[in-house]
């Protein structure tokens, strides 16, 4: 114990304050894991009444997320609160970083030492990893970033929910590339679709985003933890010798290594061929690694994305909605039909790649897009609709959650 | 005969990109020879760098495990490898620029975590890549492409830095020093906890240019001119040491 730092001697630190113990010298006492060998450190099945800042985060070890580095940023804290008591727990490592850049470095660091791992923060710490986010892209690297949505721009307020990071997630880091990103709209989803974000990471080696928001993030539910055989959970693909960084199939995915198994792993955020080697002047190989970067996510689009529809079968109005706001919208769509309106209503569960071709399937003759911001998805649906099909925006910029009965009033007019 | 220290490169990356009369390929060597005399395993090293010319040391000659990273970032990629993997060998190779100005908040965070890795500054106290441009690291009054009238600010004592922040092991060499060089790498590989060395390594093209000093040879023998040993600095009256460098073991 060291006697200079007070801070030390207070036997209830929970987290790992000395960096240099080994994995597994743990300096506390029993744990769930323990109690439950059988479990990995996962929690184990039954029904759990949390926030969606807790969902996401046993989501996260559900999913076999064993690190986690970040910094606090409101409303986000709790996803790193809760991975830094429980992934001590189940075998993982936790560190608070000293920012947003640090904290998306270490995640990808430990991705390549071999790690499932997880980031959480809010849209000005978005900004601060953007370039990061553009590395973790360029080498193909599989991560979760959950992006807890706050009012903007800069500081803005806080603790007030909003949908304004849709573009800039997608955005965000310079240049032409892909990333996925999933908009929850249940604690339940907050959970599962966390695992899901893990697993579409490690199956396209690309960083996925989990669009929270501070509403859903603090809204308590329900969560069915489902047994360990009922939720399927993906690994890296693996080949010995590689090439890790390419492949000739112009939307393929190319296997991973871990640092440590002798396979002397060139990565660089370098334009590079198949093998890691800097090619920092051909033009034919940076045409090449672009084209696979935005085709290998581009091209399985249709597998990627989720959603779910709810009465469009005969919808000649179609509420095109995701995350919370599509609470309000199954409300106000339900509501329509009462007034005699044939409303419907399609959830994106999946938003970036963005579902051009479902939206284009849409027979509907007006589709309402009710978002918490100034209407950043309403654009995307624009450009994909047929040109017949009359698109509308209803925002909402004030830090509140969308009522029903603003869509209503529009699905009505 | 083949040379000792080529099992440890890609052969096929050399020659090196670095300049005639540039410190960094010295520097390359020397770490080498520090790891071959430990007797280290290089399959279980990882090299992590960062933007500048000093990233190229490891990446991609080093025939190890190689992580080029972001401007400024490497620590913060070798603190999540090395957490993650407690059993990695991880050394950080980058510039002054990359490590103490653009990275600098890691630098010392990692000094006070005490992270269980070495970092290895090749300090040329200028930006070479980019042309030549003032670093945190140049000295007062020297001209720089964006100094023309001569750098206005204080340089950072980079090795005061990271003790102040925690460091267990810092040292200063140069690469005209090489035998002190090659035995504090093996101090600093073999300490556990942050260890940090601050390698003076001369950029003639861009450094001395714009002090009229063009002459490799000139330039290498003036750092061996600047550099003094801790011992003779403080043997010796303050004023005849002003403007040069100490060199030697700071915290060991």
């Amino acid at each position: 114990m060291r006697q200079d730092a007070p801070y030390f001697n207070l036997p209830t630190v929970r987290t790992v304050c000395c960096i240099h113990l080994s994995r597994g010298e743990r300096l506390f006492a029993p744990t769930i894991n323990d109690m439950n060998e059988n479990l990995n450190g996962d929690i184990p099945p039954g029904e759990y009444f949390w926030e969606g800042n807790e969902a996401v985060a046993e989501g996260a070890i559900r999913a076999g997320c064993r690190f986690f580095a970040g910094y606090p940023i409101s409303p986000s804290i709790e996803i790193m609160e809760r991975m830094s008591n429980r992934l001590p727990e189940a075998g993982g490592v936790f560190v608070q970083m000293e920012d947003e850049i640090a904290s998306l470095g270490a995640v990808i660091g430990a991705v390549w030492a071999g790690a499932k791992a997880m980031t959480a923060t809010s849209g000005p710490g978005l900004s601060l990893m953007a370039e990061n986010i553009g590395y973790a892209v360029m080498t193909e690297t599989p991560c979760v970033i959950v992006d807890v949505q706050r009012v903007g721009p800069s500081t803005g307020q806080a603790t007030r929910p909003y949908s304004g990071d849709m573009m800039q997630v997608k955005w965000c880091s310079s240049s032409d590339y892909q990333i996925i990103a999933l908009s929850p709209w249940s604690i339940q989803e907050m959970y599962e679709l966390t695992v899901q974000a893990f697993n579409l990471a490690e199956t396209y080696r690309v960083p996925v985003f989990i669009m929270s928001d501070a509403a859903i993030a603090h809204l308590r539910e329900t969560c069915t933890v489902p047994g360990m055989d009922e939720l399927a959970v993906l690994d890296r693909r693996k080949s010995p010798g590689g090439p890790h960084f390419g492949t000739d199939d112009p939307r393929g995915v190319p296997p991973m290594a871990s640092f440590g198994e002798g396979e002397a792993l060139l990565i660089t955020g370098s334009t590079h061929d198949e093998f890691g080697y800097r090619k920092t002047q051909d033009p034919n190989i940076q045409k090449k690694l672009t084209t696979r970067l935005n085709e290998k996510i581009l091209r399985n689009a249709d597998k990627i994305a989720q959603m779910e529809e709810y009465l469009t079968g005969d919808a000649d109005t179609v509420v095109v909605a995701y995350g919370i706001a599509a609470r309000a919208a199954l409300a106000a769509v339900k509501q329509a039909r009462n007034r005699g309106v044939k409303a419907g209503l399609l959830r994106l569960k999946t938003v970036w790649p963005f579902p051009e071709r479902t939206i284009h399937s849409l027979k509907a003759r007006r589709i309402f897009v009710p978002e918490m911001n100034r209407g950043q998805i309403a654009q995307e649906v624009q450009r994909s609709a047929r040109a017949n099909t009359a698109v509308f925006s209803i925002t909402r910029v004030d830090g509140e959650v969308i009522t029903p009965g603003e869509i209503l009033e529009a699905v009505l007019s | 005969m083949e040379h000792k220290l080529k099992k440890y490169l890609r052969t096929e990356t050399l020659p090196t990109p670095f300049c005639p009369g540039c410190g960094h390929g010295i520097l390359m060597t020397n770490i080498l020879r520090a790891i071959d005399e430990l007797e280290l395993d290089f399959r279980n090293m990882l090299f992590v760098s960062g933007i500048g010319c000093a990233g190229w040391i490891p990446s991609p000659h080093y025939k190890a495990d190689t992580l080029h990273v972001t401007h400024g970032r490497p620590i913060a990629f070798a603190t999540g490898a090395k957490l993650f993997n407690p059993q990695l060998k991880v050394m950080v190779i980058s510039g002054d620029g990359d490590l103490a100005s653009i990275g600098g908040n890691h630098l010392i965070h990692a000094a006070r975590r005490d992270t269980d890795i070495t970092v290895i500054c090749a300090n040329n106290e200028i930006y070479g890549m980019t042309g030549g441009q003032v670093s945190c690291t140049t000295g007062e009054g020297t001209y720089t492409s964006t100094t023309m009238g001569g750098n206005p600010e204080r340089p950072f004592d980079l090795c005061r830095l990271v003790e102040a922040a925690g460091a267990g092991y810092v040292a200063r060499s140069s690469v005209m020093h090489t035998r002190p060089l090659i035995n504090y790498i093996k101090k600093a590989l073999c300490h556990r906890g942050f260890s940090f060395i601050d390698v003076l390594s001369p950029c003639p093209t861009h450094y001395g240019r714009k002090e009229d000093r063009p002459s490799p040879p000139e330039i290498l023998r003036d750092l061996m001119k600047r550099c003094i040993t801790r011992q003779k600095a403080e043997d010796s009256p303050p004023e005849t040491i002003e403007g040069k460098i100490i060199i030697g073991e700071f915290v060991s």
